[in-house]
């Protein structure tokens, strides 16, 4: 198999069953927790269960000053790299334009350099989360082979797309196509995981603040 | 017709036409050089730029000016199958005259369909001839991809000969067989899906010499000549990549040679062919430039004697020197759209996702309700009693 031939294979077929196991496994969970719905609530509304999930949801994004003061490492790196992986993800002009010929949306994107420069740091951060993962006693000890195994996947995509960009292995098509088929175990692994957090985690979130703004109360 | 090509400028005296008797009675390129009135300082640029071109260093210029000085003119017998004539075409018409259309006058093109001035059993004869006369010494040429042996072989025959007949038979006396142009290299147009024909590319038929793959569609003519040169200064095939493509040529990627290069790299790219970014010569990528995995050297070369290249015209490079090429998505699609419809397989996975987490769902409902159904209560003395 030459180098063009897996291109065309992790393009081409691989993709299409990696976007389909995506597309119903994720469908399968998300839709599956929305027949569940919630018990019902019998007391009366002391206040809006929309308003107070729609606040919460938001409201998530803000470290929260406890557990900031408590593991400071955990909020500003897990931060820094989940907000460059979005960024590389939907901001980079061929993933924008992969994006735009499967969806028929756009939007627009940032200089290469930028994305590069971000991948970097999400790389180094991915890299330190990993060094304190395995160096702090109380995480190691409640860590899963399943953790090590995102942290792994999301790793492998972020990295091969920085050295697909920088043409570090030769010839290109053999970078793209690693690149793509790291995207594609990405994919695949996602609604089996952990990784499902890219979707629950907002439903966890709406549900919350759902409850206590019924409630009245704040959260 | 031994070795005339329609291109040479009026005037000049026409290489003998020597009966093809074996390389020892040929005159050498230098004296057929001069003879079509090469001057010394023309042949010596050749020289140099041939040395930049394999990634020589300048001293060895010289060297090859010396070595193809003496060289004996090698017969060429060059078979066209399922091609356009684009290769021969771009060859022939480079920019004449050049030196590289002279060299080519200066090889013994002892069978060419398109160039040859014989025809029918006389043509045939020549190719027979020379393949007798140069045996184990001659090159074979190949433009055109050709119906593989389980293939129809009704689908291109020349004089009432299958192409893999033709082929086969040529190639085995000959040193080597370069395949010129995609078609010939990887199957080109006629192996494009669904292959209509059962085209195969020369490499998965010949195992048993050399074959050195001159991609493109069409290839650069310098490109071609630049393999006969090497052929002829060292004695040997030059280095080959993966494909079996000269390193010298395809070494390097478009993008990694484009002049748009910095426009990619600062983010600056043109998104219709009319837009401001496409007049100011911004980067191609996103109307589709498959520059960055194609490997080739038109964007160091250019083409029509120098003057341009595809990417400079405005025009996405389409990838034509890299195999199925035909098939590797749109041409006007960017490097990482996928081919075939993802949103379509999107939506039906989607629409089957959302079918079976529903159902997944509502079982999971009614099994709560029907346990709630089922709930029976349990007094402290009647759980004491158990105990």
């Amino acid at each position: 198999m030459t180098a063009m031939d897996f291109l065309m294979l992790t393009k081409g077929p691989l993709f299409q069953a990696a976007l389909a196991v995506f597309a119903l496994g994720m469908l399968v969970r998300l839709v599956e927790i929305f027949v569940l719905g919630r018990a019902h609530n019998y007391a009366a509304p002391r206040g809006s269960a929309v308003l107070g999930g729609l606040r919460t949801t938001y409201k998530r994004f803000e470290p929260d000053p406890g557990t900031f003061k408590a593991a400071p490492f955990d909020v500003v790196v897990g931060m820094i790299w989940h907000i460059g992986f979005i960024v590389a993800l939907l901001l980079f002009i061929p993933h924008v334009e992969l994006i735009k010929s499967t969806f028929g949306i756009a939007w627009p994107a940032l200089p290469n350099p930028v994305v590069d420069a971000v991948t970097a740091i999400t790389l180094l951060g991915l890299l330190a989360a990993l060094v304190h993962r395995l160096a702090h006693p109380v995480k190691r000890f409640l860590s899963t082979p399943e953790d090590y195994l995102i942290w792994g996947v999301t790793f492998l995509v972020m990295l091969t797309g920085w050295l697909a960009y920088h043409r570090i292995i030769n010839p290109y098509p053999l970078a793209l196509g690693i690149h793509i088929l790291a995207a594609e175990i990405f994919l695949v692994v996602l609604p089996f995981t952990k990784l499902t957090h890219i979707f629950t985690a907002f439903v966890a979130r709406y549900y919350n603040g759902a409850i206590f703004g019924r409630k009245g109360v704040q959260s | 017709m031994a070795t005339s090509s329609p291109q040479r400028p009026a005037g000049q005296s026409a290489p003998t036409m020597d009966p093809p008797l074996g390389p020892i009675q040929r005159p050498t390129l230098g004296e057929s050089l001069r003879r079509n009135g090469v001057s010394r300082r023309g042949f010596l640029k050749f020289c140099a730029a041939t040395a930049s071109m394999m990634a020589l260093p300048p001293s060895m210029a010289p060297a090859i000016a010396a070595a193809l000085e003496t060289a004996r003119r090698p017969s060429v017998i060059w078979l066209s199958f399922q091609e356009c004539t684009g290769c021969t075409e771009s060859l022939t018409r480079s920019f004449s005259p050049t030196v590289e259309n002279l060299i080519l006058d200066t090889i013994s093109l002892d069978y060419h369909h398109t160039l040859q001035a014989a025809a029918g059993d006389a043509a045939e004869h020549a190719r027979e001839e020379a393949m007798r006369a140069n045996a184990g010494a001659y090159l074979v040429v190949v433009d055109g991809s050709l119906p593989g042996p389980k293939a129809n072989p009704g689908h291109s025959t020349i004089a009432g000969i299958s192409n893999y007949d033709m082929l086969m038979e040529t190639v085995a006396d000959a040193a080597a067989v370069i395949a010129v142009g995609s078609c010939a290299a990887f199957g080109g147009l006629p192996k494009a899906d669904p292959n209509p024909s059962g085209a195969v590319a020369v490499q998965d038929l010949v195992k048993d010499k050399p074959v050195i793959n001159v991609s493109g569609c069409p290839p650069l003519p310098m490109v071609i000549t630049g393999v006969l040169a090497q052929y002829l200064t060292f004695g040997k095939l030059p280095e080959l990549d993966e494909y079996n493509r000269p390193r010298a040529f395809f070494g390097q990627s478009i993008h990694d040679r484009c002049y748009r290069r910095p426009f990619y790299d600062k983010g600056l790219f043109a998104e219709t062919f009319d837009d401001e970014g496409a007049k100011k010569g911004w980067c191609l990528y996103r109307l589709g430039c498959k520059g960055p995995m194609t490997y080739n050297a038109c964007a160091t070369m250019k083409w029509n004697g120098g003057s341009s290249w595809p990417v400079e015209s405005g025009a996405p490079c389409l990838g034509c020197s890299e195999p199925d090429f035909w098939d590797a998505g749109g041409f006007y699609d960017a490097l990482s759209v996928p081919p075939g419809n993802s949103g379509e397989m999107l939506l039906t996975a989607g629409a089957a996702g959302v079918a079976v987490g529903a159902g997944v769902g509502l079982l999971a409902r009614s099994k709560a309700k029907s346990a709630e159904k089922q709930h029976q209560t349990v007094t402290a003395e009647q759980l004491e009693q158990k105990l």
